[in-house]
């Protein structure tokens, strides 16, 4: 995928608890820049608490988290983005009190203010819809809107790595595909991805590489088309 | 006529230490969903300070204020990353347990260091000049009070909605984990939420003290349950709420006490919260918060 040695991401044998519950079960990844990564399974696999782990705000009880070769977390989610990771969380959690223009302000948070009047700019070239509603209170958005808002928001902070939390949740099936068709221009833009998705199909036709995750382990890895024509993979996830 | 207009200046006046009192409750229960029961002693403290200042050093009333205002700023700050920060994943009971702790350990400290004895605050602080409209009378501390509310009312709108560290503690406020997600510290967000809260507490303090110049180690408590009240009376977490509850509070109370009675004045404040929180629970401004599924 890349001439570079080290992978953008790694993880390493990562277990995390909820209490007493074991929930990640040693899981160990990689995504290389430039690469869409995506992360499936069923619910309660643990797709999102690995997210939620490598951006911070969850502790692990044993493994590690590099960026770029350098181990980072155990510092708290705050710090993360100030290292090149930035999450859009799943059920997108954008500001709802404040302005669409608010919103993206605050995903540069990490970055000096000098800097975010081009950042702004280049978002509302790639999102016209959000130059239009620049004014807006983000709460008073449409589900496909406030997602596009959640993915330019995550993106202000000009992050290495991008981690997206099933963006296609609760979307209508048109709205499915342009998320989808964004995350392909970024892809084709540069932008490294990881990927956690329930939508299967969609998510593995995007996607460079797959991890597919079964109650807190990884039961399956590959490139993604290779995965997309895996009999045990359609039967469980593609459903025929 | 005249006796109406004198009691609604009184009442804006009363209304006004309110407010700013409760912009430190709403501030605080906003961004780190707690109330902070010590809030009504860190007024006392404040005005205790100001009260030595004035009294034994000889300070310029300017100074005393802002002496007032520094040392209640290092112990709101203080007190939060002492006692409430390893809170911060506790049950909201502990934490206002602690709360309720805090302010009986303020006004303790405050009862061994200036003693039981009340004091009685200097009146020349702000009592400078009387203004003479007609008939009507306003004393400087009336108007001193009123001005601080509204430029504090301003100043804080700006904070908010303009600058970086105002805008993280609104998005703290309404999604502390995508708050931090955005890079933004929560545990420095709430401090610098107590340091204003608290740095407010003492002009309250000043303000109140040289209105009703009686100073002994419980003048914050009835203050600060009334404007706890006037918070919740505005939407407890709204800004505008805690400046709108407390001026109503204010003016209530005042005409409660010269028309109806002045023994039940309290009574009637807290007969009106009852009713409006009866009639419109989340407070006169407050908004109604959305469940997530």
């Amino acid at each position: 995928m890349s001439e570079e040695k080290l992978p953008l991401l790694k993880v390493r044998d990562l277990h995390v608890y909820y209490g007493a519950i074991h929930a990640i079960k040693g899981i160990t990844l990689e995504v290389w820049k430039g690469e869409i990564v995506t992360l499936i399974g069923a619910n309660g696999a643990g797709k999102s608490t690995t997210l939620n782990t490598i951006a911070g705000l969850l502790k692990p009880r044993q493994g590690s988290v590099a960026l770029d070769g350098m181990p980072v977390g155990g510092s708290g989610a705050s710090k993360m983005v100030y290292q090149g990771l930035s999450l859009c969380p799943e059920g997108r959690r954008i500001f709802q009190q404040m302005t669409v223009r608010e919103n993206l302000e605050m995903g540069a948070f990490s970055r000096p203010n000098e800097e975010i009047a081009g950042s702004l700019e280049e978002m509302f070239q790639r999102f016209p819809r959000l130059k239009e509603r620049e004014k807006q209170i983000a709460g008073t958005l449409s589900g496909g809107e406030q997602q596009m808002l959640a993915m330019a928001r995550a993106l202000m902070s000009r992050p290495k790595l991008l981690m997206l939390d099933e963006p296609s949740m609760g979307l209508a099936p048109i709205l499915v595909d342009q998320i989808f068709e964004i995350i392909q221009e970024l892809h084709r833009s540069g932008a490294t991805i990881l990927l956690v998705e329930q939508n299967a199909q969609m998510a593995l036709s995007v996607a460079d590489r797959a991890y597919v995750m079964e109650t807190g382990v990884i039961s399956m890895s590959g490139p993604a088309a290779e995965l997309l024509q895996n009999d045990d993979v359609r039967k469980a996830y593609l459903g025929n | 006529m005249m006796i109406f207009l004198d009691n609604l200046i009184n009442g804006l006046s009363l209304g006004s230490i309110y407010a700013i009192i409760a912009l430190g409750y709403t501030m605080v229960y906003g961004i780190a969903k707690m109330l902070n029961f010590a809030h009504g002693d860190i007024i006392m403290v404040g005005a205790y300070i100001a009260f030595c200042g004035l009294q034994y050093w000889n300070l310029p009333p300017v100074v005393a204020m802002l002496m007032a205002m520094v040392v209640c700023t290092l112990l709101g700050i203080t007190i939060e990353g002492l006692a409430y920060r390893p809170l911060r994943q506790a049950t909201s009971l502990a934490v206002l347990i602690t709360a309720i702790g805090m302010s009986y350990l303020l006004q303790n400290l405050a009862l061994m260091i200036w003693g039981a004895n009340p004091k009685s605050f200097p009146g020349t602080f702000i009592n400078s000049f009387t203004l003479h409209l007609g008939r009507l009378t306003i004393s400087s501390a009336t108007l001193i009070t009123i001005l601080a509310n509204v430029v504090i009312m301003i100043a804080l709108t700006l904070f908010t909605s303009r600058t970086k560290i105002g805008k993280a503690m609104r998005c703290v406020s309404e999604d502390r984990g995508a708050a931090q997600l955005m890079g933004i510290n929560v545990n420095r967000t709430i401090s610098i939420t107590f340091a204003i809260g608290s740095a407010l507490a003492a002009v309250a303090g000043v303000l109140l003290c040289s209105s009703y110049p009686i100073l002994q180690p419980t003048t914050g408590s009835m203050p600060g349950i009334k404007a706890f009240t006037a918070a919740v009376f505005g939407g407890i977490g709204s800004i505008p709420g805690a400046m709108l509850g407390g001026i109503l509070l204010g003016v209530i109370e005042i005409f409660g006490k010269a028309y109806i009675s002045t023994a039940l004045g309290d009574a009637i404040v807290f007969a009106v919260l009852i009713i409006v929180l009866l009639v419109k629970p989340t407070g006169l401004l407050g908004k109604p918060v959305r469940e997530k599924v």
